[in-house]
């Protein structure tokens, strides 16, 4: 009997679920701001999916609704991209050691 | 690219995205795992392009789109004051709920684009997976344009309530579940289309009767839901750097409610359900008999913490309100000349979201290692000279040890009274978010500074 490719992307899905519950309870309290920027940069990664729908079907009809869709979803992905990762950087460098 | 070859290549962005979280366990290796996280996002998006392999005109326009949405991007992240950063993370949670929208609206107009089979007849996995991903999507979107105009102060942060409330948003939820149901059996868009706009609408009710102070709860809330939006679209689009993101996201989120109920002493539900607000009123106002306060200038307080040998300082939001950080740090530098150890004790909840004070802090350059958390720094309160404590209130009530009929009792607090003499920055003895009397304002080594705590701490800083 052959397993269901779901079954695998399942299991990715429930390990990482345990690999973010460890890696997250290890963030120091004091970085829990950066913490939420930047998962909010990287869940942006959901423009990979704005982008295969921006650019579904052949090139003569480039702006149906569907890609449509996906060129607005490529404009919201990318502020959070830029914006996530420019403004956690931004805070990271505040961060600084007592001088000796 | 082999869809075998790409699908590598996203499990490597998933683990690159792991690694950025990871950085994040100190200061120091944090940076680091910043770039880890831009490589996994380089990676994503480059394969996406060699994936798809069109590089006609479609793909001028999509690199054109991504500029213009990153200079906005871009130009917000750099404009932003550090105030300001819960809304900021609010509003860019929206824009990942409406990207999931989006994106899961085009596979549903589009099956076969995503190889989900053909319009009308989209395979009944890819159904549920992507109206998950546009349900969670939806509320995570129009929640989150809540929380933004709450927090920045566009609508008023009280609770609005009205009859009925829980029962109609759990009618409304279980309508999400049914309609998710009966689009599986008909594949009609117009089912389609109600869902997401239902979702719309429960996003509003779920945020509309949370107050303004439980905000932090709120956000930590909207981070878990976009990850579990995102997640959905990862299972539809069968992609893996989205799935370990979501599950990522979804978890940190999750973890992150949990602190901040506990800083709280509140359960999760309870601030979901919007509890606080009702029990505020029916408190009577005992406090009101008067008490005696001893009250002071800063020449006063200047004199204590300039002979002490150890100073903590309590922020609170009250503190970043007044704008008075800068202040407080060259309050701190003055002292320290002096020889007077100072540190920093942060409460989990003493900002408007998790690890807002410490980044305000950071930002005025106090170092990160004289900063401490609850745990870390209550014990030294009882060997400590003088505790300033600015902008905060409740989270430094002793009552919430000693009275079990106080709405606040079992919440965790700062020891502040524990300390030789205790200076409070406050404009007058009125209560704090929780509405009750703060029994530290009539303790004997309490000296009440009345005043605006910038100004209050620029006095001290000119009188040291």
């Amino acid at each position: 009997m052959e397993i269901d490719p779901f079954i695998f992307r399942l299991s990715i899905f429930i390990l990482s679920i345990f690999v973010g519950y460890y890696v997250v309870w290890s963030v120091t309290p004091s970085l829990h701001t950066p913490l939420m920027s930047v998962t909010n940069a990287i869940s942006s990664v959901i423009i990979v999916g704005a982008i295969i729908a921006a650019l579904a079907g052949t090139s003569d009809n480039l702006f149906e609704t569907s890609n449509i869709f996906g060129f607005l979803a490529i404009i919201l992905a990318a502020v959070n991209i830029f914006g996530g990762f420019l403004v956690t950087q931004r805070m990271l460098q505040m961060y600084k050691k007592k001088k000796k | 690219m082999s869809a075998n070859l790409s699908a590598l290549f996203y499990l490597i962005s998933g683990i690159l995205f792991i690694l950025a979280l990871r950085g994040l366990s100190s200061p120091e290796t944090s940076r680091q795992g910043n770039y880890f996280g831009i490589a996994g996002m380089l990676i994503s998006i480059i394969v996406t392009f060699l994936t798809v392999g069109n590089f006609d005109k479609g793909f001028i326009y999509v690199l054109i789109f991504l500029l213009i949405g990153g200079s906005i991007g871009a130009i917000i992240a750099f404009r932003i004051p550090m105030t300001a950063m819960p809304e900021l993370v609010a509003g860019f949670h929206s824009l990942v709920g409406l990207a999931a929208v989006f994106v899961a609206i085009s596979a549903f107009l589009k099956p076969d684009a995503f190889n989900l089979g053909s319009a009308g007849n989209i395979k009944l996995a890819s159904l549920i997976e992507m109206s998950l991903g546009a349900a969670i999507g939806a509320i995570t979107f129009s929640g989150s344009i809540i929380a933004f105009l709450k927090l920045r102060g566009i609508m008023s942060g009280s609770p609005i309530t009205f009859k009925g409330q829980h029962i109609i948003n759990l009618l409304l939820g279980l309508s999400i579940l049914f309609l998710i149901y009966y689009l599986c059996s008909s594949q009609s868009s117009n089912i389609f289309w109600t869902l997401v706009i239902i979702s719309f609408l429960v996003g509003i009710l779920l945020i509309i009767p949370i107050g303004g102070a439980d905000m932090p709860v709120v956000i930590s809330m909207l981070n878990s839901y976009s990850g579990w939006a995102a997640a959905g679209i990862g299972f539809t689009l069968e992609n893996t750097a989205l799935i370990i993101t979501g599950a990522l996201v979804g978890s940190s989120g999750a973890i992150l409610s949990y602190i901040m109920c506990k800083g709280m002493n509140r359960s999760f539900f309870n601030v979901i359900l919007g509890g606080w607000g009702a029990t505020e009123q029916t408190l009577d106002s005992k406090g009101n008999e008067q008490k005696p306060v001893k009250s002071g200038n800063a020449d006063d307080a200047a004199f204590l913490m300039k002979n002490a040998s150890s100073v903590i300082i309590v922020p609170g939001y009250g503190m970043a309100v007044a704008q008075a950080q800068h202040a407080l740090r060259e309050m701190v530098d003055a002292l320290k000349k002096n020889g007077v150890k100072v540190s920093y004790a942060i409460h989990p909840v003493a900002g408007r979201m998790p690890g807002h004070m410490n980044v305000l802090l950071a930002e005025a350059n106090v170092p990160y290692d004289e900063v401490f958390e609850l745990d870390e720094i209550n014990n030294d309160f009882a060997n400590c000279d003088v505790a300033y404590v600015i902008g905060a209130n409740d989270v430094t009530n002793p009552i919430a040890k000693s009275d079990p009929q106080s709405p606040i009792y079992g919440m965790p607090v700062l020891d502040v009274e524990k300390s030789k003499s205790v200076l409070f920055v406050k404009r007058s003895l009125s209560p704090g978010y929780a509405g009750i009397d703060n029994d530290l304002f009539y303790r004997d080594n309490t000296l009440m500074l009345f005043a605006d705590a910038k100004k209050m701490t620029e006095e001290i800083v000119k009188s040291l």
